[in-house]
């Protein structure tokens, strides 16, 4: 829960932030970790929960996804094809050894040309959404989100609503989330708008 | 907390002369917390049957995906499409299998057999069937459902009319349980076909 993850669709792509804390209890490990890994060159997963969790369920998915591309004639499966996959791991792991990780999604369509953002959760609950939330963040910005997300949004209007987010988080969820790490997915791949402290993957 | 209370969602099934409907909420949530309004829980195995799994939403889609895929294979292997009943039976046989370790998911079996005659069937988590002539109920608003449908239904309601009367049942019901509705879904099905239509429901 104390990870944050806000995402939010627009035409073209996606973007996704999420803070950049790393801490247990009442320590803070670290205030520079990326929980938004590539899976490919132009998906990206959001991911909340332990860290070990985090790195080893996207690292699985994204080399799984390297691997199809490699045995398939370089194909990079649909954003869709890839969040079933995923899901599809989470659900098969859940009676054995779960992931903990709840995700959030992000790609882009090459064949239709547009973003597209999945919320999945640690039991392997798969939804595709215009924006979403993981962590205490929804119980703040989805509310918001529902006022300010407007179909057809480009990248600034879309950024615009992440920070009203994140600004509205630093003011009223108790735990301290200094810095964000905002990416976005589009036509152009993965890239990283800004960030709070320069990214550590682990 | 129940494990089947987790994602809230409600499901009914009933019939009319020589049609079946079947119409489910459409909130995806967890615990009080609302994540997606379109979240699908009625599937459409063919154009004559109809699955609707209430329940915890991953083994929703799990179980969806994993009966499609029985049914394909019994239906490349048979060369003929499969009957309501030996699909409700071969759901029946999935969930048990799990006895000691089940979906949780109560579904519901809801189509025309091959003389046009309406089939309904409800099951629980590990596969008890009941078979109905009237309606069937599942999910977190049965109470409920189960008030309305007893009150609403009669026999041999032509297609619009039971699209009325199922409607009025659902929304009714999932309006008075605050983890289903935000939006609901109506399937009709005749010889003649499949009509869908979402409903105009409160969301909250």
């Amino acid at each position: 829960m104390g990870d944050s993850i806000i995402g939010v669709k627009f035409s073209g792509g996606v973007i996704i932030a999420a803070d950049q804390s790393n801490a247990r209890s009442i320590l803070v490990y670290q205030s520079n970790l990326d929980k938004i890994p590539s899976l490919t060159s132009h998906s990206m997963l959001g991911c909340s929960g332990p860290n070990a969790d985090i790195v080893n369920f996207s690292e699985f998915i994204a080399k799984n996804l390297e691997l199809y591309r490699l045995s398939n004639d370089d194909m990079i499966l649909s954003p869709h094809a890839q969040a079933n996959f995923a899901r599809g791991e989470l659900a098969k792991a859940l009676r054995k050894g779960p992931f903990q990780v709840n995700a959030l999604l992000g790609g882009y369509d090459v064949k239709s040309k547009e973003g597209e953002l999945y919320w999945m959760d640690y039991l392997g609950t798969l939804q595709k959404v215009n924006f979403g939330a993981q962590g205490y963040a929804g119980y703040f910005v989805l509310s918001t989100m529902d006022r300010e997300w407007k179909e057809g949004m480009n990248e600034a209007e879309a950024l615009e609503v992440v920070k009203h987010g994140i600004s509205n988080l630093g003011t009223r969820l108790l735990l301290n989330q200094p810095n964000w790490l905002i990416k976005v997915v589009d036509e152009k791949g993965v890239r990283t708008i800004e960030f709070g402290a320069d990214p550590a993957d682990c | 907390m129940s494990i089947f209370t987790y994602n809230g969602g409600a499901i009914i099934a009933m019939s009319g002369k020589n049609c079946i409907g079947i119409a489910s909420d459409t909130r995806l949530g967890i615990q009080f917390q609302t994540v997606a309004c379109d979240f699908q829980k009625v599937f459409k195995m063919s154009s004559k049957l109809f699955l609707g799994l209430a329940g915890l939403a991953t083994d929703v889609q799990t179980l969806e995906k994993l009966l499609q895929f029985r049914m394909n294979l019994y239906e490349l292997r048979e060369e003929r499409p499969m009957s309501p009943k030996a699909f409700a039976e071969l759901l029946s046989n999935v969930l048990y299998e799990k006895r000691f370790g089940s979906y949780f998911v109560e579904p519901i079996v809801a189509g025309l057999n091959d003389d046009g005659s309406p089939f309904l069937v409800n099951m629980d988590c590990i596969g008890a069937p009941c078979l109905a002539k009237d309606y069937v109920v599942a999910g977190t608003a049965t109470a409920n459902m189960h008030g309305m449908c007893e009150t609403l239904w009669k026999e041999g309601m032509e297609s619009e009319e039971l699209f009325e009367t199922l409607s009025q049942a659902l929304l009714a019901s999932v309006d008075r349980d605050a983890i289903s509705g935000w939006g609901a879904v109506v399937h009709i099905v005749t010889k003649d076909g499949v009509m869908t239509r979402e409903l105009k429901a409160r969301q909250d």
